[in-house]
């Protein structure tokens, strides 16, 4: 069982360190889009200007939504967690009060996803200094965004319980990371891609992600979206089966 | 002072209190190692006990079978009437923890650290400052509540550590290894800090391997070797029963030490080497042929409570 009570003081941890680098968050959320959308959609968008029926610019802001939620998610899941296990002990000190493991993650990867969802929506923001029209779809991203996070933060966590050192997660980034921010129809479509990539791209949770957003920006399409929504959920159910019995084993003698 | 401990030796069995930790057979094994080979030991409500033992005798496993943060293969354990690890939330509720190993968080205040663990033992709202506050001052921090953790001096680190784990008052503390590696002056002011606790009627169970720690704080000792108690009891009963009153200590070079170690041997005396000299333990019973035959340079001293550990857990270190 889950109580709030314990998710309250795992929060309430995350939320003073939050306001230590919280400056530092922001400043990357706000300028990484900008030099992405200078980069994509000036640079390369000079040769590509239309991608299907969207501008190359407002398909690959939307593209970058999806990959701030990646990053923002897996990236603490993996380092955070790595750091607080198995340099500082946190971990060890948190679970020897009311705390059990399964709230333990949750209260990490609650905390992770409602930054990561929030944070990843800067994009958009970015965007429309450079032309992006708003509409009212916009204001289910964060709720995209944070699904997405949950799925991509457990797997970053599940990671974490299984390298042996720091140094193996250049396999993770490497090896599963880029591929995965690449091949999900953010800064190209996949269209153009050979169709055994396409496939793959499929039981990429980023791929559902990136297709959500850009419906929900520029005009749902809710068939095709309770499919991509749903494999989100099942990502996100999946990473938290595999998640809490690895780092059960991790942290529990 | 000493008349505010419950000498835990005075106490009737049954009377009517259950004791605060009950250990019966407990197994604890990691793959080829066991780390806890059938632990029996109880700690009595209101009482400090000194888990003694060298390193790796299972000291620390023990500690976290009482938390659940180790699982044990076999033997039943109740913390606080509660038991574990089925119940070990609840027992965890009422309980503070102080780990040997240094787990503050470096990036944030004292204060901040303080505050995060008073949720996380979810004292409600209206009381966490009050909390906080009281925990500061227990550990002298409350002029330096403001300053981050990593600029402040072991000394104080350890002290905000035991803070930590005692500012939702718990019925219950353990201590692991509280006091190594620090000054000595550090140490006595957290002996206070300990001796306070036990005052004020909270269950202490201590891991130490510092003898001088254990016979200052501890009501009564249990002394674990490979995962077992091999003997307990308060450390006055511990020293007579295993060292006796008065030791004699012989110095001279190896062959000399080799022979007042054989000659105490054969009178059915215990010895133990300590540095340049061989301790003859029981010295106040050995017989006028043995004295006489191991000469006048013996240089008498009371027997202590690490004559037992020695005798008791062997002179080689693993």
């Amino acid at each position: 069982m889950i109580e709030t009570a314990a998710l309250g003081g795992i929060w309430r941890h995350e939320f003073a360190l939050f306001k230590r680098y919280y400056l530092s968050q922001t400043f990357a959320a706000l300028v990484e889009p900008t030099f992405m959308l200078l980069a994509f959609g000036y640079g390369f968008g000079s040769l590509v200007a239309v991608v299907g029926h969207y501008r190359y610019l407002d398909f690959v802001a939307t593209g970058v939504v999806g990959v701030a939620a990646l990053f923002t998610s897996v990236f603490p899941g993996m380092f955070n967690t790595y750091i607080r296990r198995s340099f500082q002990h946190t971990y060890d000190a948190i679970l020897a009060t009311p705390v059990d493991v399964p709230e333990l993650v949750a209260g990490e990867v609650l905390w992770i996803a409602a930054k990561s969802g929030i944070y990843s929506c800067t994009p958009l923001v970015v965007a429309m200094g450079f032309g992006l029209r708003p509409s009212p779809g916009m204001l289910l991203v964060p709720f995209i965004t944070f699904t997405t996070a949950l799925g991509f933060g457990l797997f970053g966590m599940y990671t974490s319980a299984i390298v042996p050192s720091i140094n193996s997660f250049d396999y993770v980034i490497t090896g599963v990371v880029t591929p995965l921010f690449l091949i999900a129809g953010t800064f190209f479509p996949l269209a153009s891609l050979p169709a055994w990539a396409r496939t793959a791209a499929e039981f990429n949770p980023l791929f559902h992600c990136v297709e959500l957003v850009r419906h929900a920006v520029f005009g749902l399409q809710p068939r095709t979206d309770l499919v991509h929504l749903s494999a989100l959920l099942l990502f996100a159910a999946l990473m938290w089966l595999i998640a809490v019995r690895t780092l059960r084993k991790r942290l529990i003698d | 002072m000493t008349t505010l401990r419950p000498m835990t030796g005075a106490r009737a069995p049954g009377s009517g209190s259950e004791p605060a930790i009950s250990l019966r057979g407990v197994v604890k094994r990691f793959g080829a190692l066991t780390a806890v080979a059938g632990l029996d030991l109880e700690v009595p409500t209101g009482s400090c006990l000194g888990l003694l033992g060298p390193n790796g005798a299972g000291k620390s496993t023990t500690m976290r079978l009482l938390t659940a943060q180790a699982i044990p293969d076999a033997g039943t354990i109740s913390v606080l009437g509660y038991e574990v690890p089925g119940q070990s939330k609840q027992a965890r509720a009422e309980m503070g923890v102080v780990p040997q190993q240094d787990n503050l968080d470096e990036e944030l205040t004292a204060r901040e650290n303080l505050e995060v663990f008073a949720q996380l033992y979810r004292i409600p709202r209206r009381s966490r400052r009050a909390a906080v506050d009281a925990a500061l001052e227990r550990a002298f921090l409350t002029e330096r509540q403001s300053t981050r953790v990593d600029r402040l001096s072991g000394g104080m680190r350890r002290r905000l550590l035991i803070a930590r784990g005692l500012v939702h008052d718990p019925r219950l503390v353990l201590l692991d290894e509280p006091t190594v590696g620090l000054d000595p002056q550090v140490r006595a002011q957290l002996w206070g800090l300990i001796d306070g606790l036990r005052s004020a009627g909270t269950t202490v169970l201590m891991s130490t391997h510092y003898i001088e720690e254990a016979e200052r704080l501890a009501d009564s000792c249990a002394l674990m070797s490979h995962g077992r108690v091999i003997a307990s009891g308060s450390p006055a009963e511990l020293v007579a029963e295993h060292a006796g009153a008065r030791v004699t200590e012989h110095y001279g070079p190896p062959a000399r030490l080799a022979e007042v170690e054989e000659l105490a041997r054969t009178a059915g005396l215990p010895t133990r080497r300590t540095g340049p000299s061989v301790s003859v333990l029981k010295a106040e019973t050995m017989p006028p042929s043995l004295t006489a035959e191991l000469g006048p340079d013996g240089v008498s001293r009371a027997a202590s409570l690490e004559d037992v550990f020695v005798v008791l857990t062997g002179e080689r270190v693993e």
